[in-house]
Formats: C-alpha cells, structure tokens, sequence
C-alpha cells in the first residue's frame, strides 16, 4: 500500500483538538497516523508542507447544484468537482434541481456514477422531498437514502405546504436526514428580483423582502420542533433568519443553518456599482442590506452558523447577458469561497482558522452524517492543504467551472487553496504555491 | 455631456440647466413655417420600443425629423421577444448598420444599461421598467421653470402610483438635485421602500402633501396591476387619492397641474382638473418635442468626432 508523510505545516483538525506541528502519514486511502516529527520508514514518500501552510480535514461544500442531468451546457459532474478540487473542497453534496429532478434512485445513481468516472471530489447527492419538486406527494425517500442521498431538499423552492413540510421531517427522520431548506414564502417573494430596499426601490427593481425568507424559517422551526427532526436553513441571507435559528436552537430544536461567503461579503450596493444591474449580483436569496450582511458576520464570530456553503449556481453566459429580471438567480462558488473566507473572516479576525475548519468540514460532516470532519486515524485521507496567506487574483476565465457567473472575477484577496488530498490522492496542486505538494 | 442619456444622475445640474436653455431655443424652431433645421443630417437615429408608447415616440421622432435626421422606427413585439432574439442580438444588429443615437424603451429596468455597454452608439432612455425615463422629468422641468421662472424652492407634489413609476424616479432626482422641496403621496401599498433616502418628504395623506404646493404632478394609475392587491377599489382610490377641485384648493392659487399622460380620468384626476385653468398637462407635452429635441443636438449634434 502506497504510503505519504505530509511533513511540517500546520496541521488544523479540531474534531480531534489538534491545532500545531504534526506530521501526517497516509497509507493507502486513509489517515494512519498524526503525530508530531514523524519519521519516514523506508518505501514512504514524505511530501514536505511549506512553513505558513494549513493541513485540515478535507473541506465539505454542502450545497452546490452541479447541473447534471440535464442541464449540462452550465456544468457537468466532471467540471463541477473539477471546480470543487480546485476550490478546496474534498466533497460537495449536489442538489435536486436537475432536469429530471433527483427524486429517484435512477437520478441518484446515474449522479454517482458520474462522479466515479470524474473520480475528484467525492459527491453526496440530495434527494427531493417531493416527486419532481412538485410539492405535492413525497419522493421516495427512503430508496434514495438507499441509492446514496444524505439528505432531501426541494432547493430552488420551499417544501410546499406546512403539512408537507411536517411529513418530510417525520418521515426522513426515520433515515437519519436531514431535511435542507430554501427558505421562501413565494407569495411575499413575488416576482420579486433584489433586496427590498432602498437599492432595489431607486433602481427600479422588484423587492424580496427578507421576511419572506424569516417566515418560512419560522414555520419549519417549529415543524422541526413538533416532529423532533432536523432542518437545516440553507443560504440563510437576513438577519431575522438568523434570529429566528438563535430562537430555534434556544429551545432545543435541532435546526442548523449556512451561510453564503456573497452573504457575508456583499451587500445590495452591489446593485449600483462597480456595474449597475450586473446580473452577476443576481441570486435567490438576494444580497441584502448592511445590517444584514453584518448581523451573518455576527452570526459566524458568535457560533450561531453552523456552516459555510456556497451555493454555487453556475449558469451558462447568454443566460445571463439578458435584463436583470429575466437573468437567472445564481452565481458560482467552489472556486473563491476560500479565498473570500481567509480574506473577510480570519485575516478580518471575525473566525479563528479552527473555527474556519469547523465551518466548512466539521460541521458539514456532521450535519449530513458523511465520512470526513477530522483527521482520524483510519478516516479517509481527505485532506485541505491551505495556504492563508496566498496573494490570489480571482479570474472567471481561468476557473473549472463550465460557467464563469461570478461576480468577484478581478477581486485581489488574501488566502487560497495550495492542494486537495482525496482519498490519499492528490487530486488539486496550486502551481502558485509549489511543485512539491505534488508528490 | 456624457455618451448616454440613461438616467438624471448621468447629467450634472450644469448640464439639466443646458439642455433646458437649449430647449428654449429648439421650441421656436417649432413655431416657424418651416420647422426644420439641418442640425442632425446625415445622422441616424433608430427608436427601439419594446413597449407600446404614443406619446413618447411621437415627440421623439417629430424631434428628430426637426433636427433632419434619419429617423428609423422599430417596434418590438413583447411575444415575439420571448420566443425569439435577445435584447442584446436585436442592439448588435442595429448597431452593425452604425446608427448614431438608439432611443431605447423597455419593460425591463437597467435594459438601456445592458445597451449601453455593448453599443458605440449612444444610448438615450425614453423608460426603462419602473427605473427611469429622463427625457420626461427634463420636460417636466422646462414646463415647471417657464411657468414659475425657477425651480430651486418651489414645493412639488408628485401623488399616485409611486411603486411603479419611471417618471417618480426621474423627476425626484432632478427636482431634488435642482433645490425643489419634493412631496410624494400615495397609498402605503404604492411607496418605494427607502423612497425618503433620495430626499423627499413621504405622505399618505393629500391635503397634507397638497398644502401651498407650486406644482402637483399626479402618475398614472395602472389599471392592469390594480386588480385588489394594492387597493381595494378605483373607486376608493379616487376618493382618497383622486386629484378634484377641493383638493387642488389646499395648494398655492398658482399652483399648476401635470400629467405625464395617459391620463385615467376619474382614477387619478377629475376631469374638471385636468382641463381646468390650472392645468398644464398639454404644454407638458408640447415641451417634449423642445427638450427631446435640445438633447439629441446635444448629445450627437455637437459632437463632431
């Protein structure tokens, strides 16, 4: 069995309380050993970690749409884990919104499929609540716990109906899921396009109000709490959301919830300028005011977030070259969460770097129940190596998404990706930060 | 003067007064027997309307034609729209026969921004979606200056359907950036949110909004959209809201009334309003051919790059 010491840097696995210099040896697909000044037998590569970098459990992205089937012109498996790899992250867990929509086995296996001929980022699908997203009858849920989902949603909408919503936590509870969702009370949503806010007022464009999101957060709380289920706020945006999961988790309920690195860099501002109705700044939620992309700053210092997920939404350029209201919602995410991370949370000091890890690999583990998290010994060798304090210039035309929606391209931000260990293989090497990881 | 006229914050209050004294000049082109100057000849002007518009792309061309350019009509069907070209391939074709002005009208806020960054042309927004439509708020000013010589502390009072109104937005930035005291008034349902912040005062009720106003420029109520979502009746809003004789009593006894049409008789504004002394709604938009016409001989007719 093939065997690598990762030898020096900083080796950051909070699941385990480790925060120093430790060596890591890997034997095959998995951890074997953490400790401190491992010596390399004969027959083992050592890989030496440059000083300044981070080694941490691999990073979990739990909630990306990778488009495939059916609308492979915005992404595909291959070019979504391709994105996820080069982003940091050893995993995503992929949502339903396909076309057809993943509410069967056959979806979820043609998914899995895909992502064993990509062979990059591992791929947890997510099922449907309901047939075809429908709101109506639930999908068979426990078939695709069976096929490989880790949890279900009807992301893109909320689950339908307060009953529905109460079936589907009764029901996935008996798997261990969780139930993942949008949060929206499409009435008060409307055809609504940005923020309602002053931005949105003076530009002429339709407002989401951010109660339409704290509604519905409020409605599956306490569905959460009638059915003892889990529910997890996904992209959570406004402040009274956040209020509401606190309110939540103050009684007990088991809700968690993410956040999006846009939510806690951009605002509606973004509306105006640098380019006015960029449709690059359209997504659903919306961008919010101040307040509220502060109150999601708090809301990570002070533990309230359990998780940051990108929601990378790719979609294809004449798509989005339209008007702002007839441009899809959504931008890309993999490939500069980690840069916008380091750059407005740890170097910001708002998040420590294991309080980072926790967010993006801890606590998506958990939440999902997936392998990873930590670096156990015998977990799988699915390793971040992170390089805080890399220069990076964000470039849409040079990323591996099929899809180059960002609005962050030419963004100059400090801290990136050095190299992405998946299953013992390193599967992602930043040129910029040295040849040597590659070993 | 920028290339594009899409909104009033693209002109500098220097600018809004230059395209008004211009104006000045171009309306007494249209009071000879021959109404035309060669100002724009051999210039090209294509009006691209997305949405149905008398009034606007009738000054429009009768603006350009009195400016002697050639002037090119193109009216897009909304249906054929959505199952066929982009906004963008539609403007990359026109450009490609190198027109010097695209006058753009469009459902969708920010479309003539999209045009604007894609054409060499110059772009001007005769309404975009329930952004703006300039050319109206300078139009509304040159009326309001030749009836009451200055603008900067006149108390205007805009009432209607606030939400919706590309004509709120416009003449809220000029008036305020010219010194006007600017009221807005209409049912809570139909407020901007945040409206304040551009500097006005916000009231939901007339005769306080009304009270000593120089001018009352009432909106449009969109029947369309008013189908019991945002108040319960045409009726109810004529009683609240409607423009009459008593109401108008509250204002200044100069006070004078516009529109910028098409007006919804015994909606917004009773008709002993609309056609009563103070009325000055089709000055308004006899005054459009003026200021269209100072803005396409600022834009294209000084420039001889």
């Amino acid at each position: 069995m093939a065997k690598r010491l990762l030898k020096g840097g900083r080796v950051i696995d909070p699941a385990n309380g480790r925060d120093g210099a430790f060596d890591v040896l890997i034997e095959g697909d998995r951890i074997a050993r953490v400790g401190e000044s491992l010596s390399a037998d004969a027959g083992v590569a050592v890989v030496e970690i440059p000083s300044g970098l981070v080694v941490c459990p691999g990073l979990i992205d739990m909630h990306v749409h990778l488009r495939e089937p059916g609308q492979e012109h915005k992404e595909t498996v291959a070019t979504g884990t391709a994105a996820a790899v080069a982003g940091g992250f050893t995993a995503v867990a992929c949502m339903p919104n396909t076309s057809p929509v993943n509410d069967n086995a056959g979806v979820t296996e043609y998914i899995l499929k895909k992502a064993a001929e990509a062979n990059l980022a591992r791929v947890y699908p997510i099922g449907a609540v309901s047939r075809g997203q429908a709101g109506e009858q639930l999908a068979e849920i426990g078939e695709l716990k069976q096929a490989g989902c880790v949890a279900i949603t009807d992301d893109g909408r909320p689950v339908a109906t307060a009953m529905l919503m109460r079936r589907a936590l009764e029901y996935a509870g008996m798997f261990g899921m969780p139930v993942i969702e949008h949060c929206e009370e499409q009435t008060l949503k409307g055809d609504g396009v940005a923020h309602e806010g002053f931005h949105a007022s003076a530009l002429g464009l339709r407002g989401i109000p951010g109660a339409a999101e704290s509604i519905m957060a409020l409605r599956d709380i306490a569905l959460a709490e009638l059915t003892g289920g889990a529910v997890h706020i996904a992209h959570m945006s406004a402040r009274q959301t956040l209020d509401a999961v606190r309110w939540g988790k103050s009684r007990g309920v088991r809700v968690t919830c993410e956040v999006t690195p846009h939510h806690f860099v951009l605002t509606d501002e973004m509306l105006r300028a640098p380019i006015a109705y960029d449709t690059n700044v359209k997504m659903n939620p919306p961008l919010r005011e101040t307040a509220d992309r502060d109150a999601m700053i708090a809301g990570l210092a002070d533990g309230s977030v359990d998780v940051i997920a990108t929601d990378h939404a790719p979609h294809h350029y004449d798509e989005k070259r339209v008007e702002f209201d007839r441009a899809p919602f959504g931008i890309t995410g993999l490939e500069t969460a980690v840069s916008l991370c380091f750059d407005r949370l740890v170097h910001a000091g708002v998040v420590s770097l294991p309080r980072l890890v926790e967010l993006l690999s801890v606590n998506p583990a958990k939440i999902l129940r997936v392998p990873g998290g930590s670096l156990s010994e015998g977990a799988p060798a699915d390793i971040s190596i992170l390089a805080p304090d890399l220069r990076v210039t964000i470039s849409a035309a040079a990323m591996r998404s099929k899809s180059k929606n960002t609005p962050f391209d030419g963004w100059t931000l400090r801290g990136g990706v050095a190299a992405t260990i998946v299953g013992g293989r390193t599967v992602y090497v930043n040129e910029a930060v040295g040849r040597s990881l590659h070993a | 003067m920028k290339k594009d006229l899409l909104g009033i914050g693209d002109l500098t209050r220097d600018e809004i007064y230059l395209v008004l004294d211009t104006a000045e000049a171009m309306r007494e082109i249209g009071q000879r027997t021959i109404k035309k100057v060669p100002t724009l000849r051999g210039k090209t002007v294509v009006n691209l309307f997305y949405e149905p518009s008398t009034r606007t792309r009738t000054s429009f061309e009768i603006a350009e034609k009195r400016l002697s350019a050639d002037t090119l009509n193109v009216a897009v069907a909304t249906s054929s729209v959505l199952k066929g070209e982009t906004l963008v391939d539609t403007a990359m074709n026109i450009e490609a026969m190198a027109p010097d002005v695209i006058v753009l009208r469009h459902a969708s806020s920010g479309a003539c921004h999209l045009l604007s960054r894609i054409c060499r042309s110059r772009v001007i927004n005769a309404g975009d979606g329930m952004h703006e439509h300039p050319t109206q708020a300078l139009l509304d000013a040159f009326t309001i200056r030749e009836h009451k010589k200055r603008i900067e502390g006149l108390k205007v009072t805009i009432v209607g359907d606030l939400l919706h109104s590309r004509v709120l937005r416009s003449n809220v930035l000029l008036l305020t950036e010219l010194g006007a005291e600017v009221w807005v008034c209409g049912p809570s349902t139909l407020v901007p949110p945040g409206i304040e912040r551009l500097g006005v005062r916000v009231s939901t009720s007339v005769d306080e909004a009304v009270k000593d106003a120089d001018v009352i420029m009432m909106l449009r109520i969109q029947h369309e959209r008013m189908n019991g979502a945002f108040f319960p009746s045409v009726r109810e809003y004529f009683n609240t809201f409607g423009m009459t004789p008593a109401r108008v009593a509250g204002a200044k006894p100069d006070v004078i009334i516009m529109h910028p049409g098409p007006m919804n008789r015994g909606v917004e504004i009773a008709s002993e309003v609309a056609d009563g002394p103070y009325s000055v709604i089709l000055e308004q938009v006899a005054n459009g051919v003026a200021v269209r016409m100072a803005v396409l001989y600022l834009l294209v007719g000084g420039a001889e790059d």
